[in-house]
């Protein structure tokens, strides 16, 4: 079975995607959780580009318009995850993800 | 050609796979920008230079500036950046979870119709191209994006900047 | 054996594989990190070899590879490797000096518990700098010449405990940005300027002769040509790293670091990489020597910082006490010597002083770090003494350095090459007063490495640290030998007899006549330097550590004013370093009282509009939504029992949600 190149970027990406997910599911530290959606955002863009690159319409240039507007968002989102991260520190003296739960019902 | 884009694509899986799994928290950051340079590399590999060098400057050099300065503020001790071992059954139940997802993705891309199409030529997108695509189709959004980013920078300033009444309080 | 120059960039790839071997090698894996190291530089010394064979089959062939790095947009910044006899023979010595310094390192630093990273360093540091030599691109240049700067500055900080060692990294790696900035200025005006920053390039490059006209004629501020004020901003980037007057002050600092680093710093890789960089771009540099009536020629600035850096450097290396600072200041006065001859129009004869002073410098360096390995660390020369006779290999290999390095006629190498600037300096037409000052300089080094010889190796030991001086291990002696037999024999290269060196370098080379009377001059100098530099400190040996040197005794201040380096780091750290505090301090006041009074006025306002807000809201508003509240409270506890606060369990049910979507999708075939 040969796969095409396109098909090879998209395995790729799930890859990512997935590996970034287990980390978020399986780490206590908030921090890592957040690197680990970093990722999975990082996996759509490459999803962005492999289609500009290799889909039907790439003259458009709408993928790498998209992706430049997606990292944008994400470094924005980074930077208030982290500083929440912070906060939530400051507050209760650790960052694992589950004792961070005061706001529940 | 596609040599390169499995090396590029097994170096950076392997990054983020062993960052995710590391207990040293440092280290993790470290790999993690390697895996964004990995990505950043893909980019240059399917011609997106721009984007490329955009991924390079906002995660390899800005984000993981950001995630260094919360590592090291969030360590009580120095000496340690070791985390506590995760409970074994969330790590099994997300590895659980996480194949599940894997196995519909993979299973939904190998059995999809995307057929090797014919050989297209490159395409490219010159810097002065995507400048007027941002500043004429896109106006709108670039406006908002810079509206976001303005109202972040603020938030995350306010976020993580200390009370200094309450916590002079609590130091009392 | 042959080397094409599209396989150049294995000499540098090479090392630089290492240093990635050595950083992820674990602590304990010394042996692991210095083979590999070692390897990689012994492989890299062959290539260079195969590279010199491919050069000399037609010395004034510029053989280059260019290829594109990436394209942005329409253009293209384009890379490319250089091969000629001077990237060669450069290449051949870096490899050379770098292996044998390697070498003396695994003794040296054998006790080290960061030895590992030591290598890893050390290696980064040698591909650097070949980076810098096989460079076809300023750019690529440039980028290799950065990483020159970050390995100096971990590698003089390697010690970063001690807080002498953090302050000279620190200090060596600023003061040198300072020129760098002036070498990306330069590159950038001269990228804008010929739209290409290639070396050679068919006759597109800067360095040919279409963009070095066009340069030339253009003019900019005060008549200066467009060439003239590119080089002079490319000669700020490489006074910095060749510690030039008046960014000279890291350079003794940088003795901080382990002593392998400081003979690599000063012999081979980084103080070479600012006379290389002129040499490199000499075309440019002598262009504008067409026009004779520009207002100031770049050559001229060139021999004129030069000059004065070595008789600075010579007259401070006088009062030194610390046997690594007193090579350092005859460093920073060697390479005076360098870009004096580059200035004066001898290019090829700094290149050759270049070669040599590598040779010498490095014999010197490993010497002085053998006498304090054998001393237990002691480097102060008024607490050494009497070591001629313990440490017998590393007496003679220090003295043969010495003897190069003062210019003892005939034999040595170090005699030739500066012979050769002393005779292009000559026939500077434009001044003497270079010519004289390398005269005064000649006298000077003769006579402080008598001193420091006379210090300490004769006399008695004066500290319990040198009475019990070993020699070192073999490891550490052998270079030293290799080294020393170089330093004798490279010198007949390149004599005014058989100017072999010359004729590579420069196929247009053709000797003056009438050294003969000048040869003699700068024999009886040196004579005069050793002479007088024996009689004050070799007749009457130093009988305690506590005694005041002999010029200390009859002129204490000027000693004292050339000990404390003639006050240049005091003077910077009160202008300089006073600007800057003063920009900061006027900074937080405008920040402090401007800003934050605009920001509470308007805070106030706000405050004042909330509260009339309160006011009306508590009494009209509230009542009737209190009502409302209450119900909308109980409803929301009930639902509120779904939300576990469990971050993870709700990630996860996402994933597990969006799995059996797909799979409902996908086996209920509703597509």
């Amino acid at each position: 079975m040969s796969l095409s190149p396109l098909q090879l970027c998209l395995l790729f990406s799930s890859a990512l995607f997935c590996v970034g997910l287990i980390g978020a599911l399986s780490r206590s530290n908030t921090i890592l959780v957040l690197l680990g959606i970093e990722l999975m955002l990082n996996a759509a863009n490459i999803n962005f580009i492999a289609f500009w690159r290799f889909g039907p319409a790439p003259a458009a240039g709408t993928g790498v318009v998209f992706v430049l507007f997606s990292i944008a968002v994400a470094a924005a989102e980074a930077a208030v995850g982290l500083a929440l991260v912070i906060a939530v520190y400051r507050h209760q003296k650790n960052i694992r993800l589950q004792e961070a739960n005061r706001l529940k019902g | 050609m596609t040599l390169a884009f499995l090396a590029i694509a097994f170096v950076t899986v392997a990054a983020a796979a062993v960052a995710m799994a590391l207990r040293n928290l440092i280290h993790s950051a470290l790999l993690l920008v390697f895996n964004w340079a990995g990505i950043a590399a893909f980019y240059l590999w399917a011609g997106a230079e721009f984007v490329a060098f955009s991924q390079l400057m906002v995660y390899v050099g800005a984000v993981s500036m950001v995630v260094l300065f919360a590592v090291l503020l969030t360590q009580r001790s120095p000496q340690s950046f070791r985390e506590q071992p995760d409970s074994i059954s969330r790590v099994i139940g997300a590895l659980l979870v996480g194949g599940a997802v894997l196995g519909v993705l993979f299973g939904a891309v190998l059995s999809s119709r995307l057929a090797p199409s014919a050989a297209t030529a490159t395409p490219t997108i010159s810097v002065k191209e995507l400048g007027s695509l941002l500043m004429g189709p896109h106006a709108a959004a670039l406006l908002i994006v810079g509206v976001i980013l303005t109202v972040t920078l603020i938030g995350a300033v306010i976020i993580a900047s200390t009370d200094h009444a309450e916590s002079g309080k609590d130091e009392s | 054996m042959n080397l094409s120059v599209q396989y150049l960039w294995l000499i540098p790839a090479l090392p630089l594989l290492a240093a990635g071997i050595g950083a992820l090698t674990p602590r304990s894996g010394k042996a692991i990190a210095a083979g590999a190291t070692i390897g990689a530089m012994g492989l890299a010394f062959v290539l260079s070899c195969g590279a010199l064979v491919t050069a000399l089959k037609d010395p004034a062939a510029h053989l280059v590879a260019n290829f594109t790095w990436f394209e942005l947009g329409h253009s293209a910044v384009r890379l490319g490797w250089l091969l000629d006899p001077l990237t060669a023979l450069m290449c051949v010595m870096v490899t050379f000096v770098g292996l044998l310094i390697f070498i003396f390192s695994t003794g040296y630093m054998h006790e080290d518990a960061n030895f590992t990273r030591f290598f890893c360093f050390l290696s980064l540091f040698a591909a650097a700098m070949l980076g810098i030599l096989i460079a076809n691109s300023l750019l690529l240049l440039f980028i290799s010449w950065e990483l020159v700067g970050l390995a100096s500055y971990l590698l003089i900080g390697f010690w970063f405990h001690k807080p002498a060692a953090a302050a000279a990294a620190k200090k060596a790696f600023i003061t040198t940005r300072i020129g760098d900035l002036g070498f990306l200025l330069g590159m950038l005006w001269l990228s804008d300027a010929t739209g290409s920053l290639l070396f050679y390039d068919a006759g597109k490059g800067v360095l040919e002769t279409s963009a070095l006209t066009a340069l030339v004629t253009q003019t900019t501020v005060g008549g200066l040509a467009v060439s003239t004020a590119i080089g002079l901003l490319l000669f700020c980037g490489a006074a910095g790293k060749s510690g030039q007057f008046p960014l000279h002050v890291w350079l003794p600092d940088a003795m901080e670091g382990p002593t392998p680093v400081s003979a690599l710093i000063h012999a081979a890789t980084m103080v070479a990489a600012g006379v290389f960089l002129i040499a490199r771009v000499y075309p440019l540099m002598s262009a504008d020597q067409a026009i004779a009536t520009a207002p100031l020629h770049a050559l001229s600035v060139v021999a004129a910082i030069g000059a004065i850096t070595a008789l600075l450097g010579a007259v401070i290396a006088v009062a030194q006490n610390d046997i690594k600072r007193i090579l350092a200041f005859s460093t920073v006065s060697q390479l005076g010597y360098m870009m004096l001859a580059l200035g004066v129009g001898s290019w090829v004869a700094a290149i050759f002083h270049l070669l040599t002073h590598a040779f010498f410098k490095a014999l010197l360096f490993l010497a002085a770090g053998s006498v304090i390995h054998a001393a237990h660390h002691e480097q102060d020369i008024r607490q050494l003494g009497g070591l001629k006779g313990p440490l017998k290999v590393t007496f003679a290999t220090f003295a043969i350095g010495m003897m190069a390095l003062a210019g003892v006629p005939f034999v040595f190498s170090g005699f030739w090459s500066k012979e050769a600037i002393l005779h292009a300096a000559h026939g500077w037409n434009v001044s003497h007063l270079p010519f004289y000052a390398g005269l005064v300089a000649v006298v000077l080094t003769a006579f402080y490495m008598t001193r420091l010889v006379a210090e300490a190796f004769f006399g008695q030991a004066r500290s319990p640290a040198s009475e019990h001086a070993h020699e070192s291990p073999a490891v550490m002696t052998v270079p030293l030998v290799l080294l020393a037999i170089c330093a004798v024999l490279l010198g007949f290269l390149g004599t005014p007899y058989w100017p072999w060196l010359q004729h590579t370098l420069d196929p247009k080379f053709h000797s003056e006549p009438g050294g003969g009377g000048l040869m003699v001059t700068s024999i009886v100098l040196v004579a005069l330097g050793i002479g007088s530099g024996w009689a004050v400190y070799g007749r009457r040996l130093r009988a305690k550590a506590s005694a005041p040197d002999p010029i200390e005794a009859k002129v204490p201040d000027l000693f004292a004013a050339l000990a404390a380096r003639l006050g240049f780091d005091e003077l910077y750290a009160a202008t300089v370093g006073r600007l800057n505090t003063f920009l900061a301090d006027a900074a937080d006041v405008f920040d402090r009282y401007i800003w934050d009074g605009a920001v509470r006025l308007l805070a106030g306002l706000g405050q004042f509009t909330g509260n009339v807000t309160r006011e009306t809201d508590e009494n009209l508003v509230n009542g009737g939504f209190d009502a409302t509240s209450e119900q909308l409270k109980s409803t929301a506890k009930t639902y509120s029992r779904a939300q576990t606060g469990d971050t993870h369990g709700y990630l996860m049910l996402v994933a597990l949600g969006f799995v059996l979507l797909v799979l409902a999708v996908m086996l209920g075939g509703t597509r």
